[in-house]
């Protein structure tokens, strides 16, 4: 009798399928979690499921045509890897942008950092129970997303930094309206902060869970603000600048217990920091200028020209039909995504389509090392991992 | 200590690591090393713990298919040292069968990456803890990204209203797929002398 009591409480673990649809799963993550009781043993995260062949198909587009797909990487951060390839393929093509389309372009680099940490903070703290952080932060996003609208016409997919600059010059009074935003955002940022920095509760759900040390993140290829959380100050913008960024003066915040608090804390001091560059791009940039190449080979002649001129015209039918060519080579662009390194890897052949644009989502490796950080930690807490991760499946998925 | 240049770094790793790392190339300012497929997990080892090294971070890992080639698969691993501030590519040759030895033992983070490079080429690594497909779907046959991979695809879903579940069928396209090929007859605008612009030359 005893002995099949004893044979009876050697169970196998627990295992809970979590998501596809989960609300805390941001998007369509499969989790397969083993528990024992409560406490996760294996995380297994099932990705793919956004997968849609966004290299491949990158193969198949010339290089101007290839810009849109990278707003719907990561869309919460699309303006970023948007330069990324940009960058890229100036490269290859060997031009450099005018300085006034480089300030735009770390101008709104700039926004979109605080675009991306506002949705991740918010909805992190969404995930872990309060409701108030979303309900304010989205309002700050939809202003945010407005200056969006104004310069590029979308107010999400905005394809606006294209190799060679950017689309269009800012509208007149949007870099005034873009000041006047700076000065009061502070003051979001602060009530932020009250709501959650000193919390009881979101402090019990955070501090100490998913630590990882500064060893483990490199090992991990952790960049971003989850590598600085684990007290690795390294940020790309300082350390291989490109663009302005070497002109703007700004700290880079790191953690120094690499938990999602600290993730968290990172998070907030990168919007105060993303703030002060809004102000010294507005300050410093010229005010006026061309905002693209001046290479009709690369970047379309303005549109009143094109009434005037036979060779503007047959320009811009080229460059929207056939597209340029860029010289055969590699290169790899990278940038300072708010989510970490992101990284575009073009091959070209000299023809007018990539012959390989490999995609470097900093999400993918984030996430890889879930099932590391997981183990050991209550089921509860694994909402507030992906939740201090900043999974968006766009740039996981592909 | 550290090198200056990416050249010197080259050259120091073409002389230390000789045979297992043949050559070096710089490319747009980015240092390529081209390594031996065999000797991979070493020549990765030496570059994370050599002193004048430190590449700590493999940021990435991916394959590349040139098709004509008689080794048609390129896997390229992206180094970073974040105490030197350098980047490096390493790059390895492999075909359909040929194995490349995993380096998931010297960078966890290559596991996944690796995964990846199998679903998307099917570049088999040997050694690798758990080179299942991560992208595409349950049951998915072929290798995407392969460039003998049709762009639309074998099959396509929909759910069927009868049967009350999704439903794989082969890839019905109302329209023929369609591909500009900007190369013929017409060079365009990569060709500096259009036809018949010599003789302009020759009679002024």
């Amino acid at each position: 009798m005893t002995d099949s009591v004893v044979e009876a409480a050697d169970i196998k673990p627990y295992t809970l399928n979590w998501g596809p649809q989960h609300p805390a799963a941001h998007g369509v993550l499969r989790l397969i979690l083993e528990l024992d009781g409560e406490v996760v043993t294996r995380a297994d995260p099932h990705i793919g499921l956004l997968h849609r062949g966004t290299e491949k198909l990158i193969e198949y587009k010339t290089y101007l045509q290839a810009v849109p797909y990278f707003d719907r990487l990561d869309y919460v951060a699309p303006m970023n890897q948007e330069h990324a390839y940009a960058l890229a393929v100036e490269k290859l093509l060997g031009i450099e942008v005018p300085e006034r389309g480089q300030y735009i372009r770390v101008l709104f680099s700039e926004i979109t950092r605080i675009l991306n940490h506002l949705l991740n903070l918010t909805s992190f703290a969404l995930d872990v129970g309060a409701i108030t952080p979303p309900l304010w932060g989205f309002e700050e996003r939809e202003k945010l997303m407005e200056f969006y609208e104004r310069v590029s016409g979308a107010r999400l997919h905005c394809a606006y930094f294209r190799p060679g600059g950017v689309h269009q010059d800012m509208p007149a009074g949007l870099a005034d309206d873009i000041w006047a935003y700076s000065e009061r955002f502070p003051q979001i940022v602060e009530d932020l902060d009250e709501l959650l920095t000193e919390n009881r509760i979101w402090k019990q759900r955070t501090v100490d869970i998913g630590v990882v040390s500064a060893e483990q993140a490199l090992a991990w290829a952790f960049s971003g603000p989850m590598l600085r959380a684990s007290n690795v100050a390294w940020d790309l913008r300082k350390a291989q600048p490109y663009d302005v960024y070497d002109r703007m003066d700004f700290d880079v915040p790191v953690g120094l217990t690499g938990d999602c608090y600290a993730r968290y804390l990172v998070r907030m001091e990168e919007m105060r920091q993303s703030n002060r560059i809004i102000r010294q791009c507005l300050q410093e940039m010229p005010k006026e200028g061309p905002v693209k190449v001046n290479d009709r080979k690369v970047a379309p002649p303005p549109r009143a020209e094109m009434k005037r001129s036979m060779e503007a015209l047959i320009h811009h039918f080229k460059l929207y039909t056939e597209g340029y060519h860029v010289p055969a080579g590699q290169y790899y662009g990278v940038v300072e995504a708010p989510k970490g390194e992101f990284g575009v890897h073009i091959v070209s052949d000299g023809t007018n389509k990539p012959y390989r644009c490999r995609l470097r989502g900093p999400g993918f490796a984030h996430l890889q090392a879930l099932d590391q950080m997981a183990r050991g930690h209550m089921l509860a807490d694994v909402s507030a991992l992906i939740g201090a991760i900043d999974v968006v499946f766009g740039d996981i998925d592909r | 200590m550290s090198f200056a240049t990416l050249e010197e770094l080259g050259e120091y790793l073409v002389r230390t690591l000789d045979p297992d790392l043949s050559a070096y190339e710089m490319e747009h300012g980015q240092l390529v090393v081209q390594a031996r497929r065999g000797a991979i997990v070493k020549v990765l080892t030496f570059l994370r713990d050599d002193a004048n090294c430190h590449f700590q971070q493999l940021m990435d890992l991916f394959g590349v298919d040139y098709p004509e080639r008689e080794e048609r698969f390129e896997v390229l691993y992206q180094m970073l040292s974040l105490k030197h501030n350098q980047r490096v590519r390493v790059k390895v040759q492999t075909d359909e069968e040929t194995p490349v030895p995993s380096v998931a033992g010297v960078y966890p983070s290559a596991t996944w990456y690796e995964r990846e490079a199998w679903d998307m080429y099917g570049v088999f690594f040997s050694d690798n803890p758990d080179l299942r497909r991560i992208l595409t779907d349950y049951g998915f046959e072929g290798h995407p990204l392969r460039k003998d991979f049709p762009l639309t695809g074998y099959v396509e879903v929909r759910y069927d209203d009868e049967q009350k579940r999704v439903v794989y069928e082969p890839v019905k396209l109302t329209q023929d797929f369609r591909t500009f090929d900007f190369l013929s007859p017409w060079e365009g605008m990569t060709r500096e002398i259009l036809p018949g612009d010599e003789k302009a030359k020759g009679a002024s």
